[in-house]
C-alpha cells in the first residue's frame, strides 16, 4: 500500500488552522503553530492560494481561507474568466483553420457555449454564447464528459441515424476519448457536419472545458472519412495554450 | 522562397513589443518588454527614452528568433506608438536631456491654463483642430524648454532635436548620433503636438509663436504609410515603411477606410474614431479634429476622436478598490445575477468628465441608490457606464459629421465581455463588430508598412484580409433606450461642479 504524502497532511493542517481563526494568520503564525520553516509555510501558502483555497488581505501579511473553499462542489473557474483567456487563442484557432471555433464547459449534463468565434468567411452567423450543445452528439461535448466523473447524460437522445444512443457504446468512445486526449464527431448532431475538439486542463490536471472547430464534413475530414490531422493537431496545441495561460496566473 | 514578414513596432505607454504579422494579416510571433513608469513628483509622468530604445532594440530580433526565421524574412517595418508623448536630445551625441514627459502627465496645468487666457481653450483649435489641454505635446515642449538653464539657447541654434516616440525611434534606427540619422514624423503624431496645421500638414509659424517653440528642433513630417529611412541599426537594409499613433493605427487596423467607418478600442480608457474622409470636421460637441493617415502622396484622410478617460479602470476599480470581484472577467459572472441595474447609475468621473463634456471640476457619482441594490445591480452599472459613455461620443459626432453611424467595429480588452458588448449594441442602435485579429494598434502599423514597399497592393486587398470573429445585433426596444439614456444623463448633471473654486489650491 502506497504511503501517505505529507505535503498534504501539512496543507489539510494549515486550512484548520486558517478556518479556526476569523481574522487570518501570517506565514510565523502558521510556522510557530506547526513547527514548520516559513519558506516550508510560504511553499503550501502560495499553492492553495494558487487553487483558490486561501486568499490575503490588503497587506499581504495575513492569509484567510476563500469563499470559494466552501462551495468545492461549484465549478472553480468562473466562465468569463475562461473566455477572456481563451479568446486570443480561439481567434487564431479560427483563422487557421477557417472554421467554427467553440469553447464550453459542462454545466448540469448540457455543454454550455463559453465562446464562440465566427468561421472566417464573413457570411451571416449569429453568436450563440449561453447556449447549450448535447455532451454525448457533439466532439466538444464528449471532451468534457470523458473526464466528468458524476454527470452521464441519462436519456441519450438521437439527432441523426450516427447519434450513439448507447450508453454502453458512448462509455467505450469516451474511453477512447480519454486515452487519446481528444474528441471526434462525424454527424452525430447535424447532416453534413463534423466536429474536434480536445480538454482544457487547468490546475491539478482538472479539465475546465474544452475548445473544438466543427465544419462541413468534406472540409473536416480526409477522403477516407478520417478527421483530418493537421487539424486534430491544430486544436489540441489550442487546448494546450488556453491550458497554459490559465496555469500560469490564477 | 521563404515566407516574408512584416513587423510592427508598438511603442506604448508600459510597454514595447514587436508583432510580425504575414501575408493574410495574422500574427505569427510577439516579443514584449515592459519599461519602468516614473513618477518623480505628484501628477508627473516619466520614461527613460533610452531604456525605450534599448528594449526596441531586443523584441525585434526576439520576434524573428521566436518562428526560427531570418532577419531578411521581413520585408518592411512599421512603427506605432503612444501619442503625444515629448522628448528633446541632443543631436550630436543622441542623449536624451532629461526624461520623455508621458501624455498622462499634468505638469502643464498651470501653463495651460495661463495660455487660454481670456480666449478660452479653443483658441488655437481652428488651426490645430484641438483644445488645449495638458495631452497634447507643444506645452511640454515650452515648459522643458523654459525648466532647463540654457536649453532655448541651445535649442535655436539647432543643437536639441525634438520627437515623439517614433521620431525617437526611426533616429536610432537609422543609426542615432552617427550623422546619418533621420530626423522624420508623421501627420498623425504631428496632429497631436499642436503645432501642425491641420489644413497644410505643415508646422504653423503662429502656433510656434504661440507656444515658443524654435522650428530648428522639429522634424520633418511625412505621410504615415510610406518609406521613411532603410534601418542601419538592429535590421539592417529593411525599409521602415510606415509611422502612425497607436488610436490612428488601430482605426487602419480596423481597416476603416471610408468615410463613416469607425472603431473603438476598449481598454484602461476608450478611444472611438470616427472617418470623416478628407474633410476636415470641426467638432462643435467636445470631439478632437485628427489626421486619420496619409498613405504616400494621397490627400490625407482625417478622423474625429471621442476619448473616454474612464472604462476599464471602471472595473478595475470595481476589483480593487471596492473588492467586489476577484478577476475583471468575473464582473459578467456578478452583472447576470440580475436582470438590470435597478436604477443604479455609476458615473466615473474621477478626474473630471472628458468627451464631449470636458468638465475638470465634475467628480463621480453614484446615482438612484435604494436599499433595493445590490452588487450585482453595481456590477450591472459599472459596465453600463461604458455603454453611456460611448453612446456619448456617438451621438456628438453624428451631430458633427452629419453621418449617422451604420456599425461599430470593436478591439481591445473588453471585447471580451459579451454583457457590455450586446449593450453598446443595443444603446447605439447598430451592429458592434469584433474583428478576427485584436492586436489592431499593431496590424494597422504593419498595413500601412506593408502597403509602402508593396507587399500588401492596395486597400481593398487589405479589406479582404478583415474577418468578423463575433457580431452583437440591437435589439432593445426603443422606449427602453430613451429612459436609459435620459436616466444617465441626469445622473451626469449630478457629477457637475463638485469641485468649487474655493477647493483648488489658492
Amino acid at each position: 500500500m502506497p504511503g501517505t504524502v505529507q505535503s498534504i497532511e501539512r496543507a489539510a493542517a494549515v486550512l484548520r488552522l486558517l478556518a479556526a481563526a476569523p481574522d487570518g494568520l501570517g506565514v510565523a503564525d502558521l510556522g510557530n503553530a506547526l513547527g514548520l520553516a516559513k519558506t516550508t509555510v510560504h511553499g503550501i501558502l502560495r499553492t492553495l492560494h494558487q487553487v483558490g483555497f486561501v486568499e490575503q488581505d490588503h497587506s499581504g501579511a495575513h492569509y484567510h481561507l476563500s469563499d470559494a473553499f466552501g462551495r468545492l462542489g461549484e465549478s472553480y473557474l468562473d466562465p468569463n474568466e475562461l473566455r477572456s483567456r481563451a479568446i486570443n487563442w480561439a481567434d487564431s484557432l479560427a483563422s487557421r483553420s477557417g472554421e467554427v471555433v467553440r469553447v464550453g464547459r459542462l454545466v448540469e449534463g448540457k455543454v454550455e457555449v463559453v465562446h464562440h468565434v465566427f468561421r472566417p468567411d464573413d457570411s451571416d452567423q449569429d453568436l450563440d454564447v449561453g447556449t447549450t450543445l448535447p455532451p454525448h452528439a457533439t466532439a466538444l461535448g464528449k471532451a468534457v464528459l470523458a473526464y466528468d466523473t458524476s454527470a452521464r447524460p441519462r436519456s441519450l437522445e438521437a439527432y441523426t441515424t450516427r447519434t450513439i444512443t448507447d450508453p454502453v457504446q458512448l462509455g467505450e468512445e469516451l474511453a477512447t476519448v480519454r486515452s487519446r486526449g481528444w474528441a471526434t464527431e462525424f454527424e452525430e448532431h447535424t447532416v453534413e457536419l463534423a466536429s474536434i475538439a480536445a480538454p482544457i486542463r487547468g490546475l491539478g490536471g482538472l479539465v475546465v472545458g474544452a475548445v473544438g472547430l466543427a465544419g462541413r464534413i468534406e472540409r473536416i475530414c480526409d477522403s477516407r472519412l478520417r478527421h483530418r490531422g493537421d487539424l486534430v493537431t491544430m486544436v489540441r496545441a489550442t487546448a494546450d495554450a488556453i491550458a497554459r495561460d490559465l496555469r500560469d496566473d490564477t | 522562397m521563404a515566407e516574408q514578414y512584416v513587423a510592427a513596432v508598438d511603442q506604448g505607454t508600459n510597454s514595447s513589443r514587436c508583432i510580425l504579422f504575414d501575408r493574410r494579416g495574422r500574427l505569427v510571433s510577439v516579443a514584449q518588454r515592459e519599461h519602468r513608469q516614473l513618477f518623480p513628483r505628484p501628477g508627473w509622468v516619466e520614461h527613460d527614452a533610452e531604456e525605450i530604445w534599448r528594449n526596441v532594440a531586443r523584441v525585434v530580433p526576439a520576434a524573428i528568433r521566436q518562428i526560427g526565421a531570418a532577419p531578411s524574412q521581413v520585408v518592411a517595418i512599421g512603427i506605432t506608438n503612444q501619442r503625444e508623448t515629448s522628448l528633446l536630445w541632443d543631436r550630436r551625441t543622441g542623449q536624451p536631456i532629461g526624461h520623455a514627459v508621458v501624455w498622462q502627465d499634468t505638469r502643464t496645468d498651470r501653463l495651460v491654463t495661463e495660455l487660454a487666457g481670456d480666449e478660452g481653450a479653443d483658441r488655437f483649435a481652428d488651426l490645430c483642430g484641438l483644445p488645449l489641454t495638458t495631452y497634447f505635446s507643444a506645452p511640454r515642449i515650452k515648459w522643458m524648454l523654459d525648466h532647463t538653464p540654457g536649453l532655448r539657447q541651445r535649442a535655436e541654434r539647432g543643437e536639441v532635436l525634438f520627437g515623439t516616440m517614433e521620431t525617437w525611434l526611426i533616429w536610432n534606427f537609422t543609426g542615432g548620433p552617427n550623422g546619418q540619422a533621420r530626423h522624420v514624423t508623421d501627420v498623425t503624431n504631428a496632429s497631436r503636438t499642436m503645432l501642425m496645421n491641420i489644413e497644410t500638414l505643415d508646422w504653423d509659424d503662429k502656433l510656434l509663436e504661440a507656444f515658443d517653440v524654435p522650428r530648428a528642433i522639429l522634424p520633418e513630417i511625412r505621410p504615415s504609410s510610406g518609406v521613411f529611412a532603410t534601418a542601419t541599426e538592429v535590421l539592417p537594409g529593411v525599409r521602415i515603411g510606415a509611422a502612425l499613433g497607436d488610436q490612428q493605427a488601430a482605426l487602419f487596423g480596423q481597416t476603416c477606410f471610408s468615410a463613416g467607418e469607425a472603431k473603438c478600442t476598449y481598454g484602461t480608457g476608450s478611444f472611438l474614431l470616427l472617418h470623416t474622409g478628407q474633410e476636415i470636421v470641426r467638432s462643435k460637441h467636445g470631439m478632437l479634429t485628427t489626421v486619420a493617415y496619409q498613405i504616400g502622396d494621397q490627400p490625407a484622410s482625417y478622423a474625429l476622436e471621442g476619448s473616454m478617460a474612464v472604462t476599464g479602470s471602471l472595473v478595475q476599480w470595481f476589483r480593487d478598490g471596492l473588492g467586489m470581484i476577484h478577476t475583471a472577467a468575473e464582473i459578467e459572472t456578478l452583472a447576470r445575477t440580475v436582470e438590470d441595474n435597478g436604477g443604479a447609475y455609476i458615473v466615473p468621473a474621477f478626474s473630471g468628465l472628458f468627451a464631449p463634456h470636458w468638465r475638470s471640476e465634475a467628480r463621480g457619482v453614484i446615482a438612484g441608490l435604494t436599499g433595493y441594490i445590490t452588487k450585482g445591480h453595481l456590477a450591472r452599472a459599472v459596465l453600463e457606464a461604458t455603454g453611456f459613455q460611448t453612446l456619448e461620443v456617438v451621438d456628438a459626432m453624428n451631430a458633427d459629421s452629419g453621418i449617422a453611424l451604420t456599425a461599430l467595429k470593436v478591439d481591445g480588452g473588453m471585447t471580451a465581455n459579451n454583457l457590455l458588448m450586446q449593450f453598446i449594441a443595443d444603446l447605439l442602435d447598430v451592429r458592434v463588430v469584433r474583428p478576427m485579429v485584436t492586436e489592431t494598434v499593431s496590424l494597422g502599423a504593419a498595413y500601412a508598412a506593408g502597403l509602402a514597399v508593396g507587399y500588401w497592393p492596395d486597400l481593398e486587398g487589405l479589406r479582404s484580409n478583415w474577418h468578423r470573429a463575433g457580431q452583437w445585433m440591437p435589439h432593445m426596444d426603443p422606449a427602453r433606450r430613451a429612459t436609459e439614456y435620459a436616466n444617465w444623463q441626469a445622473a451626469v448633471q449630478r457629477t457637475f461642479n463638485w469641485i468649487r473654486p474655493e477647493d483648488q489650491d489658492l
